[in-house]
């Protein structure tokens, strides 16, 4: 009988690894099943938009941000277009801004349907995604109604959005609306009091809250840790200050602390997406009066000069915008998204940064993981809700 | 707080710090000396009434050809006040030097190796600084605005290994040896 072997193990956990969500590549270091340490290794997809970004004009840059993070496409674009409006010192109308918070809304539920859905299939409930991928495809439908695109619909544009609602757009967010409340229910009752789930996630990838902030997480990462800092409460943009929702917070800072903080979210969003609806008006203006930036109508282009010109010049050389530096963050799915914005004057990005919330929490894996078991590390990777492409850009 | 009042506040806090308010359309912004980034640092995570605790991203900047070249932004956030603040440090020079804040903020470690990676900005004091998002073998530093862009180079591909049939063999008994040994 050979002797028991009882070194350290070195283990590479991805990059093609089912609950990696993506590309990330974990190097970890075992002890029997005991995780000694963790070292994230990402760039798997790094594409290098932020270069890209700056071959483009400023209007063309909104297809390009959407795709980083390709779960929240509109809370992207959102961050990068109030940055620019900030920095143009463009003010967009009251409609303008209650469609982009109901649609920045309807994609965190979008996004947490798909945060929930993967995570506990991880944890081996296996049913949950096909239920929560049935009310997605419902809200993904409305992108399409809205833009023809259901992942990408860069429908939020520079100085307002790309087009009017269209038909029936009232009667496709009433129908969604209506149906999630039961719909989250349903999703609670077969996880929240359930053994196995709970045995998966109570106590399990811990962290407090100063270790949270010092690891630069902001967001629902801090939030299931007791910090009450949310950028539509703490600096609010787009008018989120005249909406009436809660933040949600837990106590442990454990797996299910952050579950049942992102199932609560969703609940407020839907709150909040009924409070946009009703503000929303069937037919009126859908961008600033700003002949600089916003495109002028179809109609007229064919009909007057000046129309004509105005369109010609936003379409061939763009316009400028003034020299200098902006950042507005807005809340995202996964935290505080921001597009840092520099500009020289001219008519193309100098740079643009994004504020990934997935990097910060990838860095911090390792800080949840180590001390536990390896199948914990699976759920503090779903917990900590990371889109690789959000990751590497 | 605004970017007055903060530099006050910083002033008594870091005597000696060279500091100053630089106007902003979006939030505080202070530009500070790199030398004194540590001290500063400090006294923003610990300040009685400053506390930022989150250091929620590094944005570095080729402002090329202006002087100094590089702008290096700290996006600080205090959740509990709530405030935020940026603080800018400018360097120049082709290896550019800023210490490391990785001691104060440990989320620094991954900002800083994505600002060396990208823009070669070194970090003096950094535990582990490699590339993060390009690979090992990258030459230069992609999002420097003297980086060559849409040129084309040949695909790259690694020779695969080649060994004859001898080799082969021997490999094969080799290994049957070294388990032999062990079971």
């Amino acid at each position: 009988m050979p002797e028991l072997r009882s070194e350290v193990l070195t283990v590479n956990m991805g990059p093609q690894h089912p609950s990696t969500h993506g590309v990330l590549r974990l190097v970890l270091e075992l002890d029997g099943e005991t995780v000694l340490s963790v070292m994230p290794t990402i760039g798997y997809l790094h594409t290098g938009i932020e270069k890209t970004i700056e071959q483009k004009k400023w209007q063309q840059v909104v297809p390009l941000v959407e795709r980083m993070d390709y779960l929240s496409a509109h809370s992207n674009s959102f961050s990068y277009v109030l940055s620019v409006e900030k920095l143009l010192g463009l003010e967009v109308p009251d409609r303008v801004k209650w469609i982009r918070v109901l649609l920045v809304e309807l994609q965190r539920l979008n996004s947490h349907l798909v945060w929930l859905g993967t995570h506990v299939m991880d944890l081996g409930a296996m049913t949950v995604m096909l239920y929560t991928w049935r009310e997605r495809e419902i809200i993904l439908n409305i992108n399409e109604l809205i833009a023809g695109f259901r992942m990408f619909p860069s429908y939020i544009r520079i100085g307002g959005l790309r087009e009017d609602l269209p038909d029936g757009f009232h009667a496709a967010v009433r129908a969604i609306l209506d149906r999630l409340p039961g719909k989250i229910d349903e999703y609670e009752k077969l996880l929240t009091k359930n053994e196995i789930f709970l045995r998966r996630t109570r106590g399990v990838g811990v962290i407090s809250r100063a270790t949270a902030l010092a690891w630069g997480m902001v967001g629902p990462m801090a939030r299931g840790s007791g910090d009450t800092y949310d950028v539509r409460k703490a600096f609010p943009y787009s008018g989120y200050e005249t909406f009436e929702f809660d933040v949600p917070i837990g106590a442990a800072g454990d797996v299910f602390d952050r579950y049942m903080v992102r199932m609560n979210e969703m609940r407020q969003s839907v709150r909040i997406c009924w409070q946009a609806l009703d503000r929303i008006a069937a037919r009126g203006v859908h961008a600033a009066d700003d002949p600089r930036v916003v495109p002028p109508p179809k109609d007229k282009v064919y009909t007057e000069m000046e129309a004509l010109i105005q369109h010609f010049l936003i379409y061939s050389q763009g316009f400028t915008v003034p020299a200098g530096e902006a950042y507005v963050p807005v809340e995202g799915p996964r935290g505080e998204h921001g597009c840092h914005v520099v500009s020289d004057g001219g008519n193309r990005p100098w740079r643009v940064k994004m504020r990934s919330p997935s990097l910060i929490a990838c860095q911090a894996i390792g800080t949840m993981a180590v001390g536990g078991l390896i199948a914990d590390v699976v759920a503090v990777i779903g917990s900590s809700d990371v889109v690789m492409g959000d990751c590497d850009r | 707080m605004e970017s007055r009042a903060l530099v006050a506040a910083l002033e008594t806090l870091v005597p000696g710090a060279r500091v100053e308010a630089l106007p902003s359309v979006d939030q505080p912004t202070v530009l500070g000396a790199a030398a004194d980034l540590v001290a500063v640092g400090a006294a923003l995570r610990d300040g009685a009434d400053l506390r930022f605790a989150a250091l929620i991203d590094i944005v570095g900047v080729d402002m090329m050809p202006r002087v100094p070249r590089f702008d290096v932004n700290y996006v600080l956030v205090a959740t509990s006040v709530p405030a935020r603040v940026r603080v800018k440090v400018q360097v120049d020079g082709d290896e550019p030097h800023v210490p490391s804040v990785t001691g104060i903020w440990p989320s620094a470690g991954f900002l800083e190796r994505e600002v060396w990676d990208l823009l070669g900005v070194v970090f003096d004091g950094h535990p582990d600084l490699r590339r993060l998002l390009t690979p090992d073998d990258w030459e230069g530093h992609p999002l420097r605005k003297d980086y060559p862009v849409q040129v084309k180079v040949p695909v790259k591909f690694h020779e695969p290994l080649q060994v004859t049939e001898d080799q082969f063999k021997a490999n094969i008994e080799q290994d049957r040896r070294v388990r032999g040994d062990q079971s």
